[in-house]
């Protein structure tokens, strides 16, 4: 389980994250939903040691993240990022494959390869891809080899950050029902950044939202609609009218 | 008066800061020296982009300007009938200066560019977030590789653009000035000393070092955004023809001080 307890991180003078309280349990898909520049990215940065935090810990089955080995604690996560930040120097099997060709997890090269060719399929691509190069790829199929390239190591705790951000509804779909399969087949705790309300509902197991540099509801995704929460009812909507300030 | 004070104590603070910023780089590229895991394919990937690859433009600036400085002599030792000295001259100034500050100042153009765009656009596009959350360090992956790569290749050019502009001295010499080639090579080899060419290997090593760690170190600390790409791109090559000729003269003067 990840529980983070009173998170601060200040970026010159503006405070993004002002006390975030966040408590995820193993096997659970936690969806972090907020507006854009709320810190959401920051957050997920700060549990991976990406970003420093000014204050507060983060802890990992009861570790605390700045005083496990980084390297051990690294290998049980995988990432998916928001622009799918592949090497674009590398083909798309060594991509996927990547932490099986170097490090405390090195394998042989074929079966480094045999492994990232199965991911691959796992997210809906065939082994014709695998020597692509990621400028060869469209938006959804750099967003699928992210995918397979965050699972690959078996990853006890997977991210996505805006995991359907540039896509087409149909491929944002697509995209979503992998996810929440892949957690689900996985046993893997997740947390996902967006603020795409159908990731929220297709990948969501409980949903936090973050406003103004802290949690301001959190509890079941069944229970989103009816939490009764101002903030949470506006940003599901959408609607520009309500306690959000918005810029007009 | 004021105001002119603080604009040069800022521009001085600004300077050390930055200066404190590349030794501590300096540093850290050193501390993953001898410390495991090793990428040599990146290594190989990186002699090959900076040496191999270097070649053409590293012959072609050497041939020209060993050609040109033979003209130049002949035409100035003309004034003093010292017309002969043209092999001797354009060996010196090819081995001792020429050759390792131009080959310099050509990976730099070349290689110091193309390493800050390539770091800084993988960190505005997050490839160095994903190499961190990959258990791979940046700098071991990254940096290590194109440092030692460039330090141990560049003698290997500054030999090769030695040679070739000797040769372009000796074709200009030998074709329009009327030397005798046998003669013009005898003079030419004669008149070398190894520490002549120690010197001029040594130099080249310094430049290579400095190239590749200015191309990375302003890749790295590049800020977000197509601008943040290009100011990276822009600062590192000027902060390395600036470094390499700065060096220059402090080897020279190491080298060759009576």
């Amino acid at each position: 389980m990840i529980t983070i307890t009173g998170l601060t991180r200040s970026f010159g003078t503006k405070q993004v994250l002002r006390g975030v309280d966040l408590h995820v349990p193993k096997g659970q898909s936690m969806v972090v939903i907020g507006g854009s520049g709320t810190g959401k990215s920051v957050l997920i940065k700060c549990i991976l040691g990406l970003v420093t935090p000014d204050g507060g810990t983060i802890t990992v089955d009861g570790q605390d993240v700045t005083r496990v080995p980084r390297d051990a604690f690294l290998a049980r996560f995988g990432m998916l990022f928001q622009g799918g930040a592949l090497f674009d120097s590398l083909p798309v099997w060594q991509n996927v494959a990547f932490r099986l060709l170097r490090g405390s997890l090195r394998r042989p090269r074929p079966e480094a390869r045999a492994i990232a060719i199965e991911k691959l399929r796992r997210v809906g691509l065939g082994p014709e891809t695998a020597d692509l190069y990621p400028a060869e790829l469209s938006g959804g199929m750099q967003k699928r080899v992210g995918l397979a390239r965050a699972i690959a190591a078996e990853p006890q705790i997977i991210f996505f950050d805006e995991p359907t951000t540039g896509l087409d509804p149909i491929m944002a779909g697509v995209i979503n029902d992998l996810i929440r399969e892949i957690v689900t087949e996985m046993g893997a705790t997740a947390i996902t950044i967006t603020h795409d309300m159908s990731s929220v509902r297709a990948i969501a197991d409980r949903v936090a939202m973050l406003h103004n540099g802290k949690i301001r509801w959190t509890g079941p995704a069944s229970q989103l609609d009816s939490c009764g929460d101002p903030y949470v009812a506006q940003f599901i909507h959408g609607s520009p009218d309500g306690p959000i300030e918005t810029l007009r | 008066m004021t105001r002119l004070l603080a604009a040069l104590g800022k521009t001085t603070l600004g300077t050390l800061a930055a200066l404190g910023r590349i030794a501590i780089f300096t540093g850290q590229t050193f501390g993953h020296l001898l410390r495991p895991p090793f990428y040599p394919r990146e290594f190989a990937t990186a002699l090959l982009q900076i040496g191999y690859f270097s070649l053409p433009v590293v012959g072609l600036t050497a041939l020209f300007t060993g050609g040109a400085l033979a003209l130049q002599i002949y035409s100035g030792g003309a004034r003093f009938s010292a017309e002969a000295v043209v092999p001797q001259i354009v060996a010196i100034g090819m081995v001792r200066e020429l050759g390792p500050v131009l080959v310099g100042l050509m990976i730099a153009a070349r290689v110091t560019s193309s390493i800050a765009a390539e770091i800084a656009t993988m960190k505005v596009t997050e490839q160095i977030d994903a190499l961190v959350t990959l258990s791979t360090d940046p700098m071991k992956y990254l940096t290590l590789p194109r440092v030692l790569a460039a330090t141990l290749v560049m003698p290997v050019l500054v030999a090769v653009g030695n040679v070739i502009g000797i040769m372009g001295g000796w074709l200009v010499a030998t074709q329009r000035l009327g030397f005798n080639p046998t003669g013009y090579l005898r003079n030419t080899v004669d008149f070398l000393e190894l520490h002549d060419i120690g010197s001029s290997l040594a130099k080249g090593a310094v430049f290579g070092f400095l190239a590749a760690l200015m191309g990375c170190y302003y890749g790295m600390a590049s800020e977000r955004g197509a601008m943040g790409v290009g100011r990276a791109t822009k600062g590192a090559v000027v902060a390395a023809a600036v470094l390499i000729l700065a060096a220059n003269f402090l080897l020279t003067e190491a080298f060759f001080s009576a």
